[in-house]
Order: C-alpha cells, then structure tokens, then sequence
C-alpha cells in the first residue's frame, strides 16, 4: 500500500523537461510543435502565450499525458486521431518520466466548461480523479472536502446537482476535482475563455489560492495576459513550429518580457495589459458607397413589457383543459428601442437573461409575455411579429449570430456558407466578394468552416448572416475568446455597419467593445431568486 | 429544461434499496410476464406495481408524465394486435383483413397489459435510483467492467446537454434562414441539417470529456470507490418482493387456465 499524502500542502512540485520536443497530430502535414526545449522548475509558474497554431494546446495536452504517445502504444482518446501515425521526437519528462507513465502528476482544465463536468452530484464529480488513483475512500472525502473549500464551493452540498453551477462554478469544480488528485503539475487550456468577467475572477483567483497553499508548478495558456500577469513568474512564448528555428520565441519575467516583446505580442493578438487595439472611429465616413439602408435614427424595432425565457409554454393537463401554461420568464418587464445606425448594448450578470432578451428580440423566441414588434420601416409587409416570419423573411429584415459559431454552419464550404442566406432570397452575391475581402476570408473560400481557427470562425459567422442584408444586426457574445487582433477588426467592421445605418444590437460583458460601438446601453438586473449565478468570492472557509 | 439525473426531493423508501436488488426483482418480474401472453398474469402484475407507486415516490401523475410513451406504446400494440392477430371465436367487428374476434380481442388485450406491466417495473426503477448509484452497483457488486459503466454513466450527462444543445441549433439555423416551415420533404430536410449539426457537437464535447476523464486518471486496471454499494435487509425484502409478484402472477394465470407459452403458442 503506498503512502498517502493527508495534507494537500505536501504536494511535491512536479518538473518539466522538454528537449528538443515536437508532436504531429495524425493526418496532419507539419508538425503542431517542433523544437522545444524548456525547463519548469518545480514550483515555477508559467504563462504560455503564442499566435494560434503555435502548438500551446498540443503541449499541454501532452503535459496532461493524453495525447497519443507512440512510444506506450495507447492514445485511442487522443483528440488529434488515431496515435498510429502521430509523430512524436525529441523527449518531453515530467519529474525525468514520459508524462503518460505518471498519471496524477498533473491535472489538466480545458476551455469548455460543459465538458469538464463528469458526474451529477458535486462530491462524486471531484471523488472521480481520486477514485481513478486508487486513493483509499476514506482519504477521498477529507480531499474532497478540502478541494471543495479551496476552490470557494465548501458551502454547497456534496449532492448538489453539478448541472445547476454557473460556467465559472464549473471550472472551479474542475479544479477541485484536479486538487484532489494532489498533483505537482497543474495546467489550466484557457480556462477563463468562455467565462464572463466576474467567473474570470472567480477562477484565477481560486488557482491563486491553491497554488500558495500547494506550491504546485503551474503551466497556463491564456489570451488575457492582464489577468494572469500578477500570478505567474514567468511568461513563455511560442511560435508556430519550423524545422530551424527554435518553439521559444521569448522566456523571461513577467514585467521584462511585457517590455521587450511588447509589439511582437500585440501583432500577435495577445491581449498585453494597458493595450486596447486601434479601432475605427465612429462617424468617420467609410471609404465604400453610402450605404442604401436608410436615415439613420429609424425605430426598426421595439420591445414593449417584454418577459422572456428559453422554455416553451407547457400544456396544463386533461383538468386544465389542454390551455398552454407559460414557463417561468427569467427576466420581465424589458422595454427597448431599435433604431437604424444606432447600437444597443445589453448588460448584465450572469443568469439575467441577456442572451433569452436578445434571442426574443431577433425573432427567435417566443415572448412569454409582453411583444416585439418590427416597424413597417423594417418588416416591409412581413407583420408586426418578427417570431412569426418565415425564416427566409427574417434573415434580410434581422441577422442574429450566435455566441458559438459552429451552431450557425449548414455547409462544408466558407463559400457556399457565405452564398447560403443570398441563394435562398433569390439574390445574387453582390455583397458576397465585398464581405470576403473585408473579413480576412479570401484565402479560405474552399476551407471547410469546422477547421478553421476560432477568429476566423468568429469572421465567418458575422460575415454570412450579414451577408442577408439585415437591416438588424444582433450579436450574442461576439468578443468571446478572441484575441486582440479579431477583436479590433470586429469592433472597426461593426462601427461601419452602424455609419452606414444597420442597426447593431449586442450582448456583451466587454465594456471597451461597448465603448467602440457607442449607442444606448440596457443593463439587465440578476433575477428574483439572486444567488445562485453571483459569484461568491471572499466567502472561502476557513480550513 | 436539463434532464435531472439525480434524485434530489425523492425521500421514497425504494430510494434507500441497492439498485442491483431493484434490477433483480424487476428482472424477476419482466422474464415472468414475457413467458406468457395472457391478461391474468399481467393483470395481477399490474395490480402489485400499481400498488408500489408510493414507496418509489411516484404519483399516477408523475407516472404518466415520465412514462407516457411506454404506456402509448404498449395500448398501440395491444390495439394492433387485436385487430391483425388470427381470429378465434366470435367475430365482433370485420372489415377484411382487419377484424376483432373475442380470441384476438383477449389476445390484445393480454398484450397491451402484459406491455405495460412490463414497462412499468422499468419506469418504477429509474424514478427511484439515482443513475450514479446504479452504476456503483453495476461495478461494484455485478463486477462489470468500470470502464465501460462510468462511461455509460458520463454519456449519460451529455444527453441532457444534447437536448439544450438541440434547441440553439434549431434557432441559430433559422438564424440562417433554414425554416422548419414548408412542405413535409423540406421539413425533413431541415431536421436532418439539424441533427447533423447536433452529431458534430456530440462528437466534439465527447471527445472533450473523454480528455477531460483522461487526464483525472480514468482508464487504469484498478480504482477505488468513494461511494461504496452496499446490500442492506431492505434488498432482501425488495427481491423477495419481486419474487411474490412474479409468483402470483403465475400462480393467478394457471388458476385461471389462462397460461398461454408464447413459445408454445396456438395458431
């Protein structure tokens, strides 16, 4: 029987070594990494940062020992295909071992909250990593209670349901399930990207406390420097794999990497602290033609009283005599204006229905109660009730593009994508080539849309619903996990679309796109039963 | 909306049970009622389960709400039944190959009760176990393989997600202009785009969580359990219950003369 630890602060901190590394995913013509050589100290602190495709992902993957490994014959779960003809060189050691003979020496948290939750319960969902260990029950549950406290979640039940957590509660679940394991090696995928700005605190902050108390080594990648600045001693950079030059780009401190590389990071996208990008300013007249959609200040659209949710009206039984019953709204009483050449930015916490308001608003909820109703400006013989137009009328009259691009693809193809929604009207793609040019998809057009980067995702995906002519714009999270780059040309393209009369609705946490954009902001407030979605930072137990 | 896979608020009695005893006495009771279509054996099955909806928690209310189309399914079978089975004795009602006679009217009716005393045990059983503890079970006290029962158990929670994940699809792709109005074939068409969609977004979040259980360790020869499934006296009592339902179903249906094989079936 091995010994176990019983106090999380006698974690051993684990150490990395890479030397001359590199990995090809299997079917993939160049290597995702190719010529690392670094050393994490036991205890270090690590920040990655890299343009995409600098193979960040693939080393952490491969620190977590879940990447194919050729050499131990397993790898059927690697994310980048069969290991058969994967293709590692060089040696990658965690503690002077390949990482997949050591499981449990490190823990790895990816992006997607959703999939970083195993079990239903709570308890069992952090036990699971322990359980795999093969750590005695009875140790299980005094780690578990500590995770659980270190993380801030000591104050729900262990059978709470893991379902009803807010994202940033899961990526702290995560995290406790990670700790239980007692790992010397802690790597967090951007853990933070699909969080709003107060879980982003909730997590870093959580990462921060148990890394004091564990003095575990930690490797994070992360767009948001700013964040994860204070945290780290030493910020790593990488760059896209060659067969000469060496993975390393810069490694240094902190503070004098920021210094010295401080223009190679933000032409790479990296959201360096203090540095906003350049965007287009409002009111600046666009170089193409003036736009025919119209004088700017048009009411399009209004919101009257409106009560939203995402659920369906039930039917009230046989009793009830089959009369539908309304679900819960998640928020009511919104009242708002659309007006052409005008931006609307929609705030609020976690929970408040942010996304359910401007998914009603866009035609494709049903109001629970209250109405939307399209001015004859914009619904053009269409009715008064966008949620009752056909699909076809409501892509020319309001264009709506969702927080997760992939859920808006419907071919294989960024051309055909783009030529979908013109097709369908009867139109030529007039706009098509304009849009193409103007975002950055030229070179792309016979890609297929899954496999392209997240940032060029995100492009497509306001480029083929504009691509429609609406008159609306809505956009749900559009900043999301994007890096600086994107970000600024979102921002400079949505600023020429309002100049030249769309209207741009937009729900968004990010107060300097907000800035950028300008217009009317409505700040949506937590709902009645508050608590649950808030964050509960400084409310940790003590030990 | 998310499909609930735990039992919080259920207090039952039956909730305390092993889930592999439930499984046992429901097996006890389903393999009886297969044997034999005929409505005295069903009948007084049905009778007993009926009578066992409290101590699982549930409600006739609850009942038909979770189990609607067990219970849809088995009155279509038994209405089919009746009218295509070979007739015997007097014909009630005929037009042609569709006829009710009192033999196939007593066969369809055996079926649709023999269906729904067969469908309830199951419905009885998920509402009062806690599908974590099931699987406990399974690993623990059947010995079956871990690997396969906690993956079972983790795809399990993805399929509420799928039925969130449904729902933004439909919206974004009308978002595109992919109506589900028109005719029946683009109506078709449109539902196909959208569980292809659904498809790509099971394959990638199941790729995500296998990575995710990887790299907590999941996949060695060995672990522990922090849960551990014990048998109690209760277990006894709930296999000794599924044993005299089974029983007195059989006893019932050859006092009654009613016993009828299926694989000894008349033509």
């Amino acid at each position: 029987m091995p010994a176990f630890n019983t106090s999380a602060s006698s974690v051993r901190p684990a150490a990395v070594t890479a030397r001359g590394w590199g990995w090809r995913h299997a079917g993939r013509p160049r290597p995702a990494v190719s010529g690392l050589d670094l050393d994490i100290r036991p205890g270090e602190r690590v920040l990655l940062l890299g343009p995409s495709g600098a193979g960040k992902s693939t080393l952490l993957h491969a620190l977590a020992g879940v990447l194919g490994d050729s050499s131990a014959g397993g790898g059927d779960l690697a994310p980048g295909g069969s290991a058969e003809d994967a293709d590692e060189t060089g040696s990658l050691l965690i503690d002077g071992a390949p990482p997949r003979s050591r499981r449990g020496r490190s823990g790895l948290v990816q992006q997607d909250p959703e999939t970083q939750v195993v079990l239903s319960r709570l308890g069992d969902d952090v036990a699971f990593g322990a359980e795999n260990l093969s750590v005695p029950p009875a140790e299980i549950w005094s780690r578990v209670a500590e995770a659980l406290d270190d993380v801030g979640l000591g104050q729900l039940p262990l059978d709470h349901p893991t379902s009803a957590l807010s994202g940033g509660q899961k990526q702290r679940l995560a995290l406790a399930g990670i700790l239980a394991m007692r790992p010397g090696l802690i790597l967090l995928d951007e853990p933070t990207a699909n969080l709003d700005p107060a879980g982003v605190l909730e997590v870093r902050d959580a990462v921060g406390r148990c890394l004091e108390k564990t003095g575990a080594t930690l490797v994070v990648v992360e767009h948001r420097v700013a964040v994860w600045k204070d945290l780290v001693d030493r910020i790593v950079v990488l760059q896209p794999g060659s067969a000469t030059d060496s993975a390393v780009l810069i490694d240094g401190p902190p503070d004098q990497v920021l210094a010295q590389a401080r223009d190679m990071l933000t032409a790479a996208g990296v959201w360096v602290p203090g540095y906003v990008p350049a965007t287009r300013v409002r009111g600046a007249r666009s170089a193409g033609p003036a736009s025919a959609a119209g004088p700017a200040g048009q009411l399009l659209l209004a919101a009257e009283g409106l009560a939203v949710s995402r659920e369906r009206p039930r039917r009230a039984g046989l009793r009830g005599g089959f009369r539908p019953v309304p679900p819960e709204p998640v928020q009511a009483g919104i009242t708002a204006r659309v007006r052409a050449g005008e931006a609307l930015t929609i705030t609020g916490p976690n929970g408040s229905g942010k996304s359910t308001f401007a998914l009603t608003l866009a035609g494709l909820l049903a109001p629970v109660s209250g109405r939307v109703s399209a001015t004859l400006e914009l619904s053009a013989g269409a009715g008064i009730d966008p949620y009752r137009w056909k699909a076809q009328q409501l892509i020319a009259r309001i264009g709506t593009v969702f927080q997760e691009p992939e859920h808006q693809f419907v071919t294989g193809r960024v051309l055909d994508e783009l030529m979908f929604g013109p097709r369908h009207l009867g139109r030529g793609g007039d706009r098509v080539d304009e849009l193409l040019e103007r975002l950055r998809l030229t070179e792309l057009v016979d890609a297929n849309p899954y496999t392209l980067s997240g940032g060029e995702k995100r492009r497509l995906s306001v480029a083929t619903v504009l691509a429609a002519h609406p008159r609306v714009l809505v956009l749900d999270e559009p900043t999301f996990g994007q890096d600086a780059s994107t970000w600024a040309e979102l921002a400079s393209f949505l600023s020429e679309l309002l100049d030249d009369g769309t209207a741009v609705v937009s729900v968004t946490h990010d107060a300097e796109f907000s800035e950028v954009l300008g217009g009317t902001e409505l700040s949506l407030r937590a709902p009645g039963h508050r608590g649950r979605e808030l964050p509960e930072r400084g409310k940790v137990k003590a030990p | 909306m998310r499909q609930e896979l735990t039992l919080r608020g259920n207090t039952a009695v039956l909730t305390r049970a092993n889930p592999l005893a439930k499984f046992a006495a429901v097996m006890l009771i389903t393999m009886v009622l297969a044997l034999s279509i005929d409505w005295v054996s069903a009948s007084v099955a049905l009778a007993f389960e009926l009578a066992l909806l409290p101590l699982a928690g549930l409600t006739v209310r609850l009942l038909w709400q979770r189990g609607w189309p067990l219970i849809l399914a088995a009155a279509l079978g038994g209405w089919s039944t009746t009218i295509l089975a070979p007739d015997g004795g007097a014909i009630l009602f005929d037009a042609r190959i569709w006829s009710i006679s009192e033999g196939s009217l007593e066969l369809g009716l055996g079926f649709m009760l023999r269906g729904l005393a067969i469908a309830l045990p199951a419905v009885l059983l998920m509402s009062c176990t806690d599908p974590t503890d099931l699987a406990d079970a399974l690993a623990q006290k059947a010995k079956l393989p871990h690997r396969f029962v906690l993956g079972t158990l983790a795809a399990m929670r993805l399929v509420g997600l799928m039925a969130e994940e449904w729902q933004t699809i439909g919206m974004a792709r009308r978002a595109r202009g992919v109506g589900s109005h028109g005719n029946p074939l683009q109506r078709l068409r449109a539902t196909l785009g959208q569980s292809f969609g659904l498809l790509v977004q099971a394959v990638r979040r199941a790729s995500r969580l296998a990575v995710t259980m990887e790299a907590r360790g999941f996949g060695g020869d060995a672990r522990t359990w922090a849960r551990k499934s014990v048998f109690s006296g209760l277990d006894v009592w709930v296999f000794l219950g599924g044993l005299l339902i089974a029983g007195a179903a059989v006893a019932a249906a050859l006092a009654a003369g009613t016993w009828n094989m299926v694989f000894l079936s008349r033509q």
